[in-house]
């Protein structure tokens, strides 16, 4: 039963976060009630940090916040390379000390104070202090540095495995073959067509397992968000756009700048609508899945959180069956937008590499 | 929006694409490229051992053909072997009878000939004897006419009595 363990896991996880954070709330000046705390829990979960974290709770005899996971190393550039462990951040209670600076972490965020850690607010309570840039290899980038390994010894391995076997794959493999070939098949070949596709199947393999397995790690118990963050899916976009242009043939260009078999004033009304829609096109894919899977986890973690704000047998069980289902078509969305992302893409090369006689016959 | 653009993490970015990158580097030269290199051999050499075997189906259906063609040119033939055969036959024992009947006729003939050859004979032998016969008769019948004196005088003078007519 790996569904009912893994659904298990998370209630389990969840339920301890959700109780450590209740007892730490008393201590600070945090809202205090429930939903305003489930709420803040959610979007803190949505976010980067720069420590892996599984679970945190109170010691009862200090009354101190114990957190249980790994530090990371926190990298920031600000006159100069400044390396130190996240673990001496203290979750934003320390002022660390790097190279003559000091920083100090508030809600996620490293800032450049002073030795007293003074953080300035304008009016709207956003911090005013400096931010150095951060290059930290944050939660999300250990998850994205975990899932390339993963794929490199996956389909290294299948690679491998058909020398060993003369053309037949064997072993975990065996069962992403089908997936490569559906990739092929299904998404490259009509989109981009059976001359220029071969150029483009590196990309987007790479890209469709990327974020397959990234939404996938995302719906694990290790409270992992990376499709879900805004950086991410820029950077998917962002290469996406630019294999496109770069790929991008005459009729391509000729059809934003001057879209043939239509009136010349239309043709000039025409062109900018098609130059935005070349920056649309990847802007879509961006938020189609940072809300996507951002909106999944809200989901999910409101129906969870659910069970605590009811808290009676008959609303919990009911929030649990809902969490469950839900969780259940989120393991379907996340192969589903990785579908979609690899599709558009395909199909927006595809317009790129599309030639004149293609062109004529539609 | 704004709140997209202050969650915005660059370090996050610049990771995500250098990760990303080098991924997709790696998984070109060490997975993707063998592998569907592998699967396109794999595919084209499926398609050649189908039109191979197509061919093959082929083959046979015109070897079963011209086999079945052969069969039935062997048959015809036979057809007219025999019938050839069988005519040849009636011709033989046609010309048999003929043969038979004009060596028989010569044969008939030939004793025919033979036997008026032989009756020819026979008459001329029969003559002869007959002759011969009737030269002794004569020789004896004189013989005996010419033994007595008497006689012999008696013929004398009737053969002077005729000889004197």
């Amino acid at each position: 039963m790996p569904k009912g363990f893994y659904l298990f896991l998370i209630t389990i996880l969840l339920f301890s976060v959700n109780s450590s954070y209740a007892k730490e709330s008393e201590n600070e000046n945090a809202p205090t009630d429930l939903k305003s705390e489930i709420k803040a829990y959610i979007l803190h979960h949505l976010e980067d940090t720069h420590d892996f974290n599984l679970l945190s709770y109170t010691d009862d005899t200090s009354g101190e916040k114990v957190y249980v996971g790994m530090p990371l190393p926190v990298i920031l550039w600000d006159e100069g390379l400044k390396i130190f462990s996240s673990s001496k951040l203290k979750h934003g209670k320390n002022v660390v000390e790097a190279g003559g600076n000091y920083y100090k972490s508030y809600h996620g965020k490293i800032y450049k104070t002073d030795a007293q850690g003074t953080i300035e607010y304008d009016d709207s309570h956003h911090p005013t202090n400096v931010k150095p840039l951060d290059f930290s290899i944050t939660k999300n980038v250990v998850s994205i540095l975990f899932t390339a390994i993963i794929m490199l010894l996956l389909f290294k391995g299948l690679a491998d495995s058909y020398n060993k076997n003369g053309m037949i794959a064997k072993g975990v493999g065996r069962f992403f073959e089908p997936i490569v070939l559906y990739v092929r098949d299904e998404i490259a070949i009509p989109n981009i067509g059976e001359k220029h596709y071969k150029r483009f199947m590196s990309y987007l393999l790479t890209l469709f397992f990327f974020i397959w397995f990234l939404n996938l790690l995302g719906l694990t118990p290790l409270g992992i968000n990376v499709t879900g963050n805004i950086a991410i899916t820029f950077a998917l976009a962002l290469i996406t756009f630019i294999i496109t242009n770069i790929s991008g043939k005459k009729t391509y260009w000729k059809h934003i700048f001057w879209m043939p078999g239509v009136p010349v004033l239309m043709k000039i009304v025409l062109a900018p609508i098609e130059l935005l829609g070349v920056i649309i096109k990847p802007f879509s894919l961006m938020i189609r899945l940072y809300a996507n899977i951002s909106a999944g986890h809200i989901v999910l973690m409101s129906l969870i959180s659910l069970m605590f704000v009811f808290r009676n047998w008959l609303g919990s069980s009911l929030s649990f069956a809902l969490a469950f289902s839900i969780s259940i078509i989120e393991i379907l969305v996340a192969l589903l937008q990785a579908y979609i992302f690899t599709v558009l893409s395909a199909l927006y090369f595809g317009f790129a590499v599309e030639e004149h006689d293609d062109h004529d016959d539609h | 929006m704004d709140k997209l653009i202050s969650e915005f993490s660059f370090g996050l970015f610049f990771w995500q694409l250098l990760i990303f990158v080098f991924l997709l580097l790696l998984l070109k030269k060490f997975a993707w490229k063998p592998i569907l290199d592998t699967v396109n051999e794999r595919e084209s050499s499926i398609k050649e051992a189908m039109n191979k075997a197509e061919a093959a189906k082929k083959e046979m259906a015109s070897i079963q053909e011209d086999n079945q063609k052969i069969l039935k040119e062997a048959r015809a033939e036979r057809e007219a072997l025999l019938k050839e055969a069988r005519t040849n036959g009636a011709e033989i024992v046609a010309q048999a009878k003929t043969d038979a009947q004009a060596e028989a006729d010569k044969v008939i003939a030939q004793a025919q000939e033979s036997i008026q050859n032989e009756k020819r004979a026979a008459i001329n032998e029969l003559k002869n004897q007959v002759a011969q016969i009737s030269l002794e008769i004569a020789e004896k019948v004189i013989d005996s006419e010419l033994d007595s004196k008497d006689k012999q005088a008696k013929l004398v003078d009737k053969l002077i009595k005729d000889a004197s007519l």
